[in-house]
């Protein structure tokens, strides 16, 4: 096997003389193509193959481009001929001394395939301009086409600006120079890999381009983008992004978000057209996303026919389905209160809330909102926000929850992954999005000074949209109910294991989620509850129960107060408080200031639920004490299923010490399985319930997400074990059935003697005198990691190092007991975590911080 | 058939360098075992019942070491920071070549080569790293070159009539350990001993009894580990600092405090190593230089091992952990 270029087999490389029918060329025109074509490997191996992949590069790339898909083929024995062409004046091909415009293109390479002979079920793979010829070669070969695959590209620029990038080179003054006179066109392209190309790829991408006259179709294709009305390929475009709308074969978009031309806009027009097509957004990639990710293997795993990403086994729900409205379509006349904010002071009854809704979602309706369109909120917790959320229910919009504990960047991330068509936002995330471009039609919170509106680039406010709606509202019955099993919410994860990832629920599953809390903390219609937790709280009319939100900065879950609780929970009578852990920890410091009025409040609580991480039980008894009188819980789960296991303090007490936090059992309608991990903490694909068995934990309930958006190969790695979400923590169930969680899966030790959670040990460090928050992770090779503790300390050290030799002496003991052997004990003044929860440390990073520090050489701060 | 079944039995087994630390444990260990040993070195040995006196660089006298034995364990070595080439390679080269040559011809069946792991490291922090091919142009320093390319030559002479293998301890102390223990204290109690970056480097090291009985393992083991290098260690990567402030406080000096940056002891050790060496060229020093950057390097950056296949080949594990290595070094020290 001789390689021609890195990663090409010299075998794909071939030249064939392909007759000419395109307009440009004069009759009996013949034109010499380089293809790269595994079809004599596959011959070889005697291997029929089921259909075949036309890949189209575009520009200034060449065939080279889908070298991986050949090599995976070629790897796996795989039954698919790739063909990847060289376009004519690109690559290897002839240079045809002619300007060929996209319609020529597009029949050229109708050209080459008739040349080849290929027949059978064709899938067009394209790229950059690539994408559109291939469609274009897509629709006018309908009998042929099996599916089509898509990476960074543009079918219509249409109402887009050009990107400043393309402006730029197809501007006249520097066209030339920069597409064809000097390679600066190529060099900036194949500058946009992330990581960067290494330089003997750079060099092959640059093997075809090494003279001004071989780049003249690099320049050719930067001068026929028909930006505009008029331009002679305008029609040739217009053709064929319309016929794209009629393509009904399987499609899948794979796409760097990073791209400075083809950048999430093309992907959301894409999707527009064909929104059936599966979508894997790489976080963090940029145009050239087969350089940057592994595009092959969830290509032919695609094509091997995980095509749809849709939930089929859901588990029985707990009843009939009941709308999310139903609760506030039965209470049209009920003038007690629903809804109430303390500061400012506010409440509505749930009469005025239900016409309140109805006004919104006719407001909405009235500029153009749609069901099915998604419709950002970027409003604190409180009746605004919970009356945007049942205006969007009601109209079938899908709203898309980014919540500010994902920090600026993180939110910024979340909304164009979720690329909502509308942003309905209070001032500072109105200035965000102009300041970040955040996509969507903005409507701000409330009124707006006119310059100020205009700076903000605002078209609508929510006091116009109450007062058209209001104007054209007469109750629900103007509504066409929502599709049960239509998208309804998109929330994101904490993101405190990489980028968060949006998880979509329809309206089946958000009412599922209702139920089951119902069930499992009996929250009857007409209780009434304290929302400090907000995907809990933005249930309350669901469910038919009061809400009031308190007077905190719900973006730093540590500002609410003992008092402020206090006084929630008497303006509402409340009997059920939820809250998170860090919001609990301040109310426990700020207990001191309570009155004898508000500690009668609280002693008047009968549910107390703290939710979104975990809870030191010793937090959990002082707690208890505040409100004597709760049942207190604590529920397990995450963004995908909420909640999935439940336990109380006695369950916890009763419960002791074991490897890793006890949560309980499944909530009503969940079930929970494990899939052991092996010696180097590979998941088995088994659900299980063996006794003390540690994998992944497994869920299966009628509240689990419907999918991950916009990220297929994530959804297809969540749904590997058909019928379950694999949750990506790891734990155990014990003779009980309680679960124990242990960890993340991407947390685990692989060491010399086995895989080990880091839960167990990390409870051990913490019970050392003098030790505060710790993590367990590993350095070192997979299978033979060393296991490091990174530790706090009270007070808190100013500096990190090595721990001094008695406090690593106490650690070391502390966690042998555990059946770990701790090879270096580090102290850091804190570690980092997570802004949603600041409860969830970053233990991959904190690895790499420990790797790099052992190594040896300056010590910095994690 | 097992070939475990000969294991156990006594054999005739030459141990050169037993005057040092690790060949004299091996010695003992072997005699322990039931086994006959007969030492080879240049002085005499107090505790030999059966040893030939020599050179390795004699012919003559290595052919009488060999000579009626049926085993080989070589441990004999320049050691040292210091010196010329030349000698390192007379020693560490030529009388190993030597050693083989007269191990073929006097029909001896197994050698254990006792090399080092810094034959296949140089100078990069390691973390779970794997033994690795000996490469005598990259090793560090005169001494681990000629080792490299001594167990190149001895793994290269394995055969079925003669079988080699190379077993690598990292950084062996224990009681009675000139080099390293009894440096580190003295240096400590002089207030001379720095800690490079906090001693935050995590490093391996082989307490002397898991060294000895890895090495004797390697020659009962022979079936599997011929033709393998192997290194050895105790398996538990500690903070360097951690270890020195250990081995300090076993021998009643005080922790070291100061700490100096790894790069800048890096640097001071190659200007270091450099005027001692021309000081020793002029026999104006005879001593070890204070800091040289091999040992800089070793103690400011990771060495540690992945063990998994030497504990596969050689069917054991370190019995002496490095908590029991340290209160032995500590009951030795007040004793």
């Amino acid at each position: 096997m001789t390689e021609l270029f890195p990663g090409v087999d010299a075998i794909y490389s071939k030249y064939l003389e392909v007759p000419s029918t395109s307009q440009v060329d004069s009759p009996g025109t013949r034109h010499r193509w380089h293809v790269l074509d595994n079809n004599e490997e596959l011959k070889q191996r005697g291997i029929e193959p089921a259909g075949t992949l036309l890949c189209v590069h575009g520009n200034p790339t060449w065939s080279y481009l889908w070298r991986s898909l050949l090599n995976h083929v070629s790897e796996h024995g795989l039954p698919w001929r790739v063909v990847a062409v060289d376009q004519l004046d690109m690559g290897f091909s002839e240079r045809s001394g002619k300007f060929r415009r996209l319609a020529d293109r597009v029949n050229d390479l109708g050209d080459l395939t008739g040349a080849l002979g290929l027949t059978g079920k064709i899938t067009t793979v394209g790229h950059d301009w690539g994408g559109i010829i291939s469609l274009g070669w897509a629709v006018s070969h309908p009998d042929q086409l099996e599916n089509v695959v898509l990476t960074n590209t543009a079918i219509h620029p249409a109402g887009f600006e050009l990107p400043a990038a393309l402006k730029l080179a197809s501007h006249p003054a520097v066209h030339g120079w920069g597409t064809k006179t000097s390679p600066a066109f190529l060099q900036v392209t194949h500058s946009l890999a992330q990581p960067a190309l290494a330089p003997d790829i750079r060099k092959a991408f640059m093997a075809p381009y090494t003279n001004a006259e071989k780049r003249e179709g690099v320049a050719n294709f930067v001068a026929d983008i028909p930006f505009s009305q008029d331009h002679p390929s305008r029609p040739a475009l217009d053709e064929i992004s319309e016929a794209v709308r009629f393509l009904k074969v399987p499609a899948l978009m794979l796409w760097g978000p990073k791209d400075p031309v083809f950048s999430d806009r093309y992907l959301r027009d894409l999707m527009s057209r064909l929104p059936h097509a599966q979508v894997h957004r790489f976080e963090g990639s940029s145009h050239l996303v087969g350089e940057d990710n592994d595009i092959a293997t969830p290509i032919f795993q695609w094509l091997a026919g995980e095509k749809s990403s849709k939930n089929t086994s859901r588990a029985q729900s707990l009843g009939e389905y009941r709308p999310m409205l139903a609760e506030l379509d039965s209470r049209t006349e009920d003038q007690s209160a629903a809804v109430v904010d303390i500061n400012p002071a506010r409440s509505l009854s749930w009469a005025e809330l239900g016409q309140r809704v109805n006004a919104l979602a006719a407001g909405l309706r009235q500029i153009g909102v749609q069901a099915g369109d998604r419709v950002n909120l970027l409003v604190p917790p409180g009746i605004e926000l919970t009356t945007l959320i049942y205006a969007c229910l009601r109209l079938g919009a899908v709203i898309v929850v980014a919540d500010a504990g994902l920090g600026t960047k993180g939110m910024g991330r979340a909304i164009k992954g979720a690329g909502p068509s509308y942003l309905i936002g209070i001032d500072r995330a109105l200035t965000g999005a102009r300041l970040f471009g955040w996509p969507g039609t903005r409507i701000a919170a409330g009124d707006l000074p006119a310059a100020k509106r205009k700076l903000l680039g605002v078209a609508h406010t929510l006091p116009e949209l109450y007062e058209a709606g209001s104007q054209a509202a007469s109750g629900s019955r103007v509504f066409e109910p929502s599709d049960p099993d239509a998208d309804a919410a998109v929330l994101f994860t904490s993101g405190s294991t990489g980028p968060a990832k949006g998880v979509v629920y329809t309206h089946r599953e958000l009412a599922a989620m209702r139920d089951t809390l119902r069930e499992t903390y009996n929250l009857k219609a007409g209780s009434a509850l304290v929302a400090g937790f907000a995907p809990f709280a933005l249930l309350g009319p669901a469910l038919g129960a009061t809400s009031v939100t308190p007077d905190m900065d719900v973006t730093a879950p540590r500002t609410l107060t003992a008092a402020a609780l206090a006084d929630a929970a008497l303006a509402v009578d409340a009997t059920t408080v939820f809250a998170s852990p860090a919001a609990l920890a301040n109310v426990l410091e700020t207990q001191d200031a309570l009155n004898q009025a508000q500690r009668e409040t609280l002693e008047g609580v009968s549910l107390m639920l703290s939710a979104g991480a975990p809870i030191p039980e010793h937090l959990l008894a002082k707690v208890q004490d505040l409100v004597p009188n709760a049942r207190v819980h604590t529920p397990y789960g995450m963004t995908e299923a909420l909640p999935v296991t439940d336990i109380d303090l006695a369950g916890i007490r009763a419960a002791g010490a074991g490897n890793g936090v006890c949560v309980g059992t499944a909530v009503a309608g969940a079930t929970v399985a494990i899939a052991p991990i092996d010696a180097l903490g590979v998941a088995g694909d088994k659900p299980e319930y063996t006794p003390n068995a540690t994998g992944e934990i497994l869920v299966r309930a009628p509240h689990v997400k419907d999918r991950y958006d916009r990220l297929w190969i994530t959804e297809q790695l969540s749904v590997s074990i058909p019928g379950w979400h694999r949750t990506g923590d790891v734990g155990h169930l014990d003779e009980q059935g309680r679960l124990w969680v242990e960890g993340r899966l991407g947390h685990v030790l692989r060491t010399a003697k086995g895989a080990i959670t880091p839960v167990a040990a990390e409870h051990a460090v913490e019970s050392v005198a003098g030790a505060g928050r710790a993590a367990l992770v590993g350095v070192g090779p997979d299978g033979t990691q060393a296991a490091v503790v990174v530790m706090e300390t009270v007070p808190a050290a100013r500096k990190s190092g090595p721990a001094a030799s008695d406090l690593a002496r106490q650690v070391r003991a502390a966690v042998a007991a555990t059946g770990t052997e701790v090879a270096a004990v580090l102290v850091v003044p804190s570690l980092p975590t997570d802004i949603r929860h600041n409860s969830k440390i970053d233990r991959a990073a904190l690895a790499h911080w420990a790797a790099a520090t052992l190594a040896g050489g300056r010590i910095r701060n994690p | 058939m097992s070939p475990s079944k000969n294991e156990d039995a006594a054999r005739r087994v030459l141990v050169t360098g037993a005057s040092g630390m690790l060949g004299g444990a091996v010695a003992q260990l072997l005699r322990d075992k039931g086994h006959h040993v007969r030492t080879f070195q240049r002085g005499s040995s107090a505790s030999a019942t059966d040893e030939v006196r020599g050179s390795l660089t004699d012919p003559q006298a290595v052919a009488a070491a060999v000579e009626s034995m049926d085993a080989v364990i070589h441990l004999a070595a320049k050691v040292s920071f210091t010196g010329a080439w030349e000698d390192f390679a007379a020693t560490n080269i030529a009388g190993t070549s030597n050693l083989l040559e007269a191990s073929k011809r006097a029909g001896i069946r197994d050698f254990v080569f006792v090399s080092s792991p810094s034959v296949a490291h140089f100078g990069d922090s390691l973390a779970g790293a794997g033994a690795g091919e000996a490469d005598p142009a990259k090793a560090h320093g005169f001494y681990a070159r000629s080792k490299a390319a001594a167990e190149l030559n001895a793994l290269g002479a394995d055969s079925p009539a003669l079988r080699v293998t190379a077993i690598r301890p990292h950084v062996v102390w224990g009681p009675g350990d000139t080099q390293l223990v009894e440096r580190v204290i003295q240096r400590a109690k002089a207030g001379r001993l720095p800690l490079l970056d906090q001693g935050a480097a995590l490093i391996d090291t082989t307490y002397i009894d898991n060294a000895a009985a890895a090495i004797v393992r390697g020659l009962e083991r022979m079936d599997h580990a011929h033709g393998r290098a192997l290194v050895v260690t105790n398996g538990e990567p500690r903070p360097v600092g951690e270890l020195i402030a250990g081995i300090c406080k076993a021998g009643g000096a005080p922790a070291p405090k100061l700490n100096v940056p790894g790069w800048l002891a890096r640097a001071a050790g190659s200007v270091i190593e450099k005027l001692w060496l021309a000081a020793g060229s002029r026999n104006l020093v005879h001593d070890e230089p204070p800091m040289t950057r091999f040992l800089a390097e070793q103690l400011s950056t990771a060495h540690w091992f992945d063990q998994r296949e030497t504990h596969e080949v050689l069917d054991w594990k370190p019995a002496v952990g490095i908590d029991e290595g340290l209160e032995k070094l500590a009951d030795h020290y007040q004793n």
